[in-house]
């Protein structure tokens, strides 16, 4: 893992992106990293565009501002491909990560300014398969993690695996789809 | 040993409240700051702390409770931001004048209008003359540190003053960061209770507090609260080093990054010196002998001080995250250069407005100050010293 890792999360207002940049901050401050998890207030609504971001390192980080040159991106819908510049400044030696089921030629043809890496997961599949409800926001959080190696598949699901039964204290029963989903969701997520 | 924890900055700052476990808290929900309150409320509820917790109409109710609580002789807390704090107005100024020490979180936000909920510095500065110690903090952890050593800086019987804990809204109150917390103990211990030496509820020494006071005496009790100030540079400077004893963490009046055999340097408070301290370590590989001076004690203002640490730069830029609308340029600026002036102290100085109503203030825009510093340093020239940083073009 390079020394310092930017992330920006592109979602719309319900889904959940803002939560997952915070789950993913503290999975990764389990780990006994320096971590900042913001999401970017705007007018916020249900189903407006919104962006989050992370940022994690070994050492104690001081920036405070939002972040034009993420290492990854990380698209929560893929219905802001066409109305958000989502790749804008992203490192050519970084990746983006779709929640999508659309074609790699749509994929490419749609974020043309870039040739980087492309990854895709279909998260409305794995969030129906193991939660019965559409939550794209865990599987979303175990591709960042696979793709970026921030830390390893086992580190992750320990470490959600306690988080949940904090979160879930009170209905225990989606413990184990919200695991099955970050399971899955390693296991999918799939370079185009 | 210290707790590690990753809490956002309203967070820290409600915690720091839990641990502190005021008499009374007083407050109106308003953006960036409404967590502050919100999370405390659940601590109230929980029974994990002993505070009245008066949920009131109006901001100006809530500095009046806390006037009350603390005329009363008991200790009061509250939050606020922007448009709150200006509701607030009346009652600021009568706290200070009273010499009750009120500690208020501070979450700095634009005052309308236009309406706009992001961070900026307007509302702080426009409270700068109204006898409240003002302390700025960079980070969740300055913030939490700061709340802590609060009291005991306010009701020390020399100063006697409310003081407010600053950070940036939304950049450090929303954002999670780590953080290392004080175990409960250790600030109960250091912050100890409160005993005021006159408050209403003495029976054995009945006082009138808030009276009329005319011609005849009201001077006199303005110089008692300058002197109040005055005094708090002392008291702050001694609560810092006991603070560090406890934790390892130095507060002083100003954090001085890089700044010593540095040729220029940006002056800024909050949490514009992080990001500055990003520039000036990527400047120093470079070879560029760049530093910072952070305004953390704002009121009482550190003029001697910052004059002698600024004295042999070749050029400084004070960035101000608020407009004084004066056509000079903006309080911090000011301030700094006539402490430099009274302190015979030629140095070219030049003022940047920044990040007025969130404008995000990036690492390239602070790049850009010091390469203007680099230019002012070799002809010795500031051709127009009130700047804006950051403002769009067209």
């Amino acid at each position: 893992m390079k020394n310092l890792i930017e992330i920006r999360w592109h979602g719309r207002g319900g889904q959940g992106a803002k939560t997952a940049s915070l789950l993913l901050a503290d999975a990764a401050f389990n780990t006994g990293k320096y971590i900042q998890g913001f999401p970017e207030y705007g007018p916020e609504r249900m189903g407006a565009p919104i962006t989050a971001y992370n940022r994690i390192s070994d050492n104690p980080i001081t920036v405070h501002s939002n972040i034009y040159e993420p290492d990854y991106v990380v698209v929560v819908d893929d219905t802001l491909l066409e109305t958000v510049d989502v790749t804008s400044g992203l490192k050519q030696d970084g990746a983006i990560i779709i929640n999508t089921t659309k074609s790699a030629d749509y994929l490419r043809k749609t974020l043309k300014n870039y040739s980087g890496n492309i990854y895709t997961i279909d998260a409305r599949k794995i969030s129906i398969d193991a939660l019965g409800k559409y939550f794209p926001n865990t599987p979303m959080l175990a591709a960042i993690v696979k793709v970026s190696g921030i830390m390893s598949d086992e580190d992750l699901l320990e470490d959600m695996k306690s988080s949940f039964k904090h979160k879930f204290a009170k209905k225990p029963e989606v413990i184990d789809g919200n695991m099955k989903a970050l399971e899955l969701a390693l296991k999918e997520v799939k370079k185009i | 040993m210290s707790i590690r924890e990753r809490l956002s900055g309203n967070e820290a700052s409600a915690i720091a409240m839990k641990q502190i476990n005021p008499d009374v808290v007083a407050a109106f929900p308003i953006t960036p700051s409404t967590e502050i309150p919100q999370y405390f409320s659940t601590f109230v509820a929980n029974g994990t702390v002993d505070t009245e917790f008066v949920a009131v109409e109006s901001e100006h109710s809530a500095m009046s409770a806390c006037i009350g609580a603390e005329a009363a002789g008991s200790r009061a807390m509250t939050a606020t931001s922007a448009n709150g704090l200006s509701l607030m107005w009346e009652m600021i100024y009568i706290a200070s004048s009273l010499r009750l020490p009120i500690v208020m979180s501070l979450v700095n936000r634009a005052v309308s209008g236009p309406l706009n909920i992001h961070n900026d510095h307007s509302d702080a500065m426009g409270v700068r003359d109204s006898g409240w110690i003002m302390l700025f903090s960079e980070n969740n952890q300055e913030a939490y540190d700061n709340l802590i050593m609060a009291h005991r800086i306010a009701e020390h019987k020399d100063v006697l003053l409310p003081l407010m804990v600053c950070q940036d809204g939304f950049i450090t109150s929303h954002s999670i960061e780590n953080i290392e917390l004080i175990e409960d103990d250790k600030v109960k211990e250091f912050v100890g209770t409160y005993k005021p030496e006159h408050y209403l509820l003495n029976k054995k020494e009945p006082i009138a507090v808030g009276p009329l006071d005319l011609q005849a005496y009201l001077f006199e009790h303005k110089v008692q609260q300058a002197e109040a100030m005055k005094n708090a540079k002392k008291v702050i400077k001694e609560v810092s080093e006991e603070f560090e004893k406890i934790t390892g963490r130095k507060y002083s009046f100003f954090e001085e990054y890089k700044l010593e055999d540095a040729e220029i340097a940006i002056v800024c408070m909050n949490s514009t010196a992080g990001t500055t301290k990003f520039v000036v370590d990527e400047l120093r590989n470079k070879g560029i002998k760049a530093g910072l001076l952070k305004v953390r004690m704002f009121r009482p203002f550190p003029a001697e001080e910052i004059a002698k640490a600024l004295s042999h730069l070749k050029a400084v830029a004070v960035l101000d995250k608020s407009d004084s609308l004066n056509a000079i340029g903006g309080a911090l600026f000011e301030d700094v250069t006539s402490s430099m002036y009274t302190n015979k102290k030629q140095v070219p100085m030049v003022n940047y407005i920044y990040g007025i109503g969130g404008r995000d203030t990036t690492t390239d825009m602070i790049n850009s100050v010091y390469t203007d510093l680099q230019e002012i340093a070799k002809t010795g020239n500031v051709d127009n010293p009130y700047r804006y940083l950051g403002l769009r073009q067209q």
